[in-house]
C-alpha cells in the first residue's frame, strides 16, 4: 500500500491507493466538503440494517433497507424482539387476571386494551346491558385520557426522531400531566389493569373530578403551543409535507386504520361507524386530512387531542353517583382495593368485614379471586378505536374458568405492514419518518 | 368456541375433564359447588337462516345469490351472540373470499384480523382452525369465516391475493399453530426466533419449561405449579 498522497495519514480527504486500484477513503474529522460526492458515481446497491435496537424505532424493531446512495429500493421489517407470550400466558389465568397480562401489550395505550378484551368477556357473558353507567362513563372517560397521552408520545418521539428536540420535550411534559391523573385514578401510570370484566377496579377517588377539570382548562393551551411552535414550522414541513404517501385504497389493502387512514381522507372511526361504550351519545368529531403524507398524519393527531377534550369534559357532566361493577356478585370481581400509604392495595376495611361478619362472604371472595367465574363457551370479536386503530380482541371460551384463547388484532402489527409501500423508491431519511407516522409500539406488535 | 355449547346433560367425570389441577383432584375439583370445573366436551352447532338479525340475515342471503353452490362450499354456519360464523371448506375458501370482497351486496373491504385457534378435542378431528375477521365499511358488518384444518394436513390457501393485509397474520399464525397458507409469498417465522422448533400456542405445546439460556436456569411449567382450575 503506497501513499500518493502529499496529506498526513488520517486528515480530512486523505487517500489510499491499493496495488489493484481501489482507494481507500478516510473521513476522520476535516472538512465534510472534500468528503462529499466521493464514491457517489456508479452507486451500488448495498443492504443497510437499522436495529434491532435502535434508540428512535418507538421499540425493538428490525428495519433491514436495500439502498442505492440515498434512495431505499427495499424495505423489509423484522419484529419479535418484544415476544413475551401474552397471548398463551392468558390461557392459564383465570378471566379477570389476563386483564394483568393484556394491559403489557400496548404499553402507550394500555387501557384500550383492556377495554376490547372486557368488552369481549362481557358479551360471552352476556352482561354487556348490566354494566353500570357510571363504569362505562368512567371507562371512555380514561380511555379518551389515554389517547391524548398516546399521542402526545407520538408527537414527542417523532419529534425527537427528526431531531426536533423541542416538541420532545414538550410532549413528554404534557404526558406526565395525563400520567398523573391516570396515577389519580388508577394507582399506576401505566400498566392499570384498571377496566376489569364487568365495569372498572375502582371507583374515581375524591378530587380526580376537580384535577381532570384543571387539565381541560391548561391543555388547549398546550396543543396552541405545539401548533406555534410545529405546524408552520419550515424545517417541520420540509421533512413531513408529501413524504411517505399512502392513499385510502392503499390503506385498505394494507388493513392499516386509525389516524393514517383518516389521513388518506376516510372518516372511518369505529367510535362513529361501529359504536361501543356509548360513543354515539357524545358529541364530537372526527378530523380527517386529504393529503395521505406524514404532514396530515400529525395534523390528524393534533386534532384528535383536542377531540378527546371535548369527550373528557361531556364524560365529567355525565358522572352519576352509583356502582361501578355489574350487581351480580358471582362476575364482580371483590377488589375493594383502597389507596394507603404505600401506594394501592387491599382495602382493610373491607377485609375486616369478610374476616369478621360472614364465614360465606370469605369463602366467596376465596373462590372468586382463586378459582374465578366460568364463562359460557363461544367466540366473540370486539374491535374499539385505540390510538393508532382498530383494536380487536378475540375471544374464545370453552366454558372453563380460564379464556381458551385470546388474541389482539394490535393495529400497530398490522400499520408497521405499511412502512415498504411509504419508504421503497423514497430517500433513506425518510424512512425514519415513515415509522414515526406510523407511530408503532412493538410491546403490542410482538405482543 | 360457537360450536361448544353445553348440551344439556351433566358431563360423566372422566370424559369431561380436561384440566386436572395440581392437587390431583378427581371429579370437578370443586368442592363448594360454586364453580362446577368440569368443562363440557364440545359439541358441534349449525345454525340455519333465518338468524332473526337483518344484518346477518342480509350477509347470508346475499351470498346465497352470489356465489351458487354456496352449500358445497360451507360445513355449517353458527349464529352466536349477534356475530355471523361461516365455516367454510378449505377448497373453496379463496372463492368464497373472493365473492364477499367484491360483490356489491357484500364488499367486505377490510380483513380485521386472521388468527388461529387450537381446538384441541375438535370432534371432526380437524383441530386447527384459522378465524378470519372481516369488516365491510360500506355496509358496517362484521364476517366471520373460519376454516379447520388437522394437524397431520395443515394446509389451507393463503388469503394474501385477495387482501394483502393477510401477510404478517398468515406468518403469524403459521409462526404460532403451524397452519401453512399455499400461495404466500414468503411464510416464515415472525415472532419466534427462525430456528425454532414447534408451534408455541397450540394446546399441547406447554407453557414454559424451556430451558432458557441464562446460566442453565429452567422455568417451571405453570401448569405444574399451584392452580386452582
Amino acid at each position: 500500500m503506497t501513499t500518493t498522497d502529499t496529506h498526513v495519514p488520517y486528515e480530512a480527504g486523505y487517500t489510499e491507493s491499493e496495488p489493484g486500484g481501489e482507494r481507500i477513503y478516510t473521513v476522520t474529522g476535516g472538512d465534510w466538503e472534500q468528503v462529499i460526492g466521493a464514491g457517489e458515481e456508479g452507486a451500488e446497491r448495498i443492504v443497510v440494517n437499522m436495529g434491532p435496537q435502535h434508540p428512535s424505532t418507538h421499540g425493538v424493531l428490525r428495519l433491514v433497507l436495500d439502498i442505492e446512495g440515498e434512495t431505499v429500493r427495499q424495505t423489509r421489517l423484522v419484529i419479535g424482539y418484544l415476544h413475551t407470550g401474552i397471548e398463551k400466558s392468558c390461557e392459564y389465568r383465570s378471566w379477570t387476571q389476563a386483564v394483568t397480562y393484556l394491559t403489557r401489550a400496548d404499553y402507550l395505550s394500555p387501557l384500550f386494551s383492556e377495554t376490547a378484551y372486557c368488552l369481549s368477556v362481557e358479551k360471552l357473558l352476556g352482561i354487556t346491558d348490566q354494566v353500570p353507567e357510571r363504569a362505562t362513563v368512567i371507562r371512555v372517560l380514561v380511555m379518551e385520557l389515554q389517547r391524548i397521552s398516546s399521542h402526545l408520545v407520538g408527537l414527542a418521539t417523532s419529534g425527537m426522531e427528526l431531531g426536533a428536540t423541542t416538541a420532545m420535550i414538550f410532549g413528554f411534559r404534557e404526558r406526565e400531566k395525563v400520567l398523573d391523573l391516570l396515577e389519580v385514578i388508577t394507582g399506576l401510570r401505566m400498566n392499570h389493569a384498571f377496566i376489569r370484566p364487568g365495569g372498572v377496579a375502582q371507583d374515581l377517588p375524591d378530587g380526580a373530578e376537580r384535577a381532570i377539570r384543571e387539565f381541560l382548562v391548561d391543555m388547549p393551551k398546550r396543543i396552541k403551543e405545539y401548533h406555534r411552535l410545529l405546524t408552520g414550522q419550515a424545517i417541520w414541513k420540509n421533512r413531513l409535507i408529501d413524504v411517505n404517501y399512502l392513499d385510502a385504497q392503499a390503506c385498505l389493502a394494507l388493513g392499516v386504520t386509525g389516524p393514517v387512514l383518516r389521513a388518506a381522507g376516510l372518516p372511518w372511526d369505529l367510535r362513529k361507524t361501529m359504536p361501543y361504550c356509548g360513543y354515539e351519545t357524545y358529541e364530537f368529531d372526527v378530523p380527517t386530512a386529504k393529503e395521505a403524507d406524514s404532514y396530515a398524519r400529525y395534523l390528524v393527531r393534533l386534532e384528535e387531542m383536542s377531540e378527546s377534550l371535548k369527550i373528557i369534559e361531556q364524560c365529567l357532566d355525565r358522572l352519576r353517583p352509583g356502582p361501578v361493577m355489574v350487581a351480580d356478585k358471582k362476575i364482580a370481581w371483590p377488589a375493594q382495593l383502597a389507596i394507603g400509604q404505600d401506594g394501592m392495595g387491599n382495602s382493610l376495611e373491607h377485609i375486616r368485614k369478610i374476616m369478621g361478619t360472614s364465614m360465606e362472604a370469605l369463602i366467596h371472595h376465596f373462590k372468586l379471586v382463586t378459582e374465578g367465574f366460568r364463562v359460557p363457551p363461544g367466540q366473540v370479536y370486539t374491535a374499539i378505536e385505540a390510538p393508532r386503530g382498530e383494536l380487536g380482541c378475540h375471544v374464545v371460551s370453552d366454558g372453563g374458568t380460564k379464556p381458551h384463547r385470546v388474541h389482539l388484532r394490535d393495529p400497530s402489527f398490522v400499520n408497521l405492514q405499511a412502512v415498504p409501500a411509504m419508504t421503497e423508491g423514497g430517500q433513506v431519511g425518510d424512512v425514519i419518518v415513515a415509522v414515526a407516522s406510523v407511530d408503532p409500539v412493538l410491546g403490542g406488535v410482538d405482543r | 368456541m360457537s360450536e361448544l355449547v353445553p348440551n344439556g346433560a351433566a358431563p360423566s367425570p372422566g370424559a369431561a375433564l380436561r384440566r386436572r389441577d395440581a392437587f390431583g383432584a378427581k371429579g370437578s375439583g370443586d368442592t363448594s359447588g360454586f364453580g362446577g370445573l368440569a368443562v363440557p366436551p364440545p359439541v358441534l352447532t349449525d345454525n340455519r337462516p333465518p338468524f332473526g338479525d337483518d344484518d346477518a340475515d342480509a350477509v347470508y342471503g346475499a351470498l346465497e345469490r352470489a356465489f351458487p353452490g354456496l352449500e358445497e362450499a360451507i360445513e355449517r354456519v353458527v349464529y352466536d351472540r349477534g356475530e355471523l360464523t361461516l365455516h367454510v371448506r378449505r377448497e373453496h375458501l379463496l372463492a368464497v373470499a373472493q365473492t364477499v370482497r367484491d360483490d356489491p351486496a357484500l364488499r367486505f373491504e377490510l380483513l380485521s384480523s386472521l388468527s388461529g385457534v387450537d381446538y384441541l378435542d375438535d370432534p371432526t378431528g380437524r383441530r386447527l382452525h384459522s378465524v378470519v375477521h372481516l369488516a365491510s365499511m360500506t355496509y358496517r358488518r362484521r364476517l366471520r369465516l373460519e376454516v379447520s384444518v388437522s394437524v397431520d394436513d395443515p394446509v389451507m390457501p393463503s388469503l394474501t391475493s385477495v387482501w394483502p393485509t393477510a401477510d404478517w397474520h398468515e406468518r403469524e399464525t403459521y409462526d404460532f399453530f403451524g397452519i401453512i397458507f399455499e400461495g404466500h409469498h414468503a411464510l416464515t417465522r415472525i415472532m419466534m426466533p427462525d430456528d425454532w422448533v414447534g408451534h408455541p400456542q397450540r394446546k399441547d405445546y406447554p407453557l414454559g419449561g424451556i430451558p432458557v439460556e441464562y446460566k442453565g436456569a429452567q422455568v417451571p411449567p405453570p401448569e405444574t405449579r399451584r392452580s386452582y382450575s
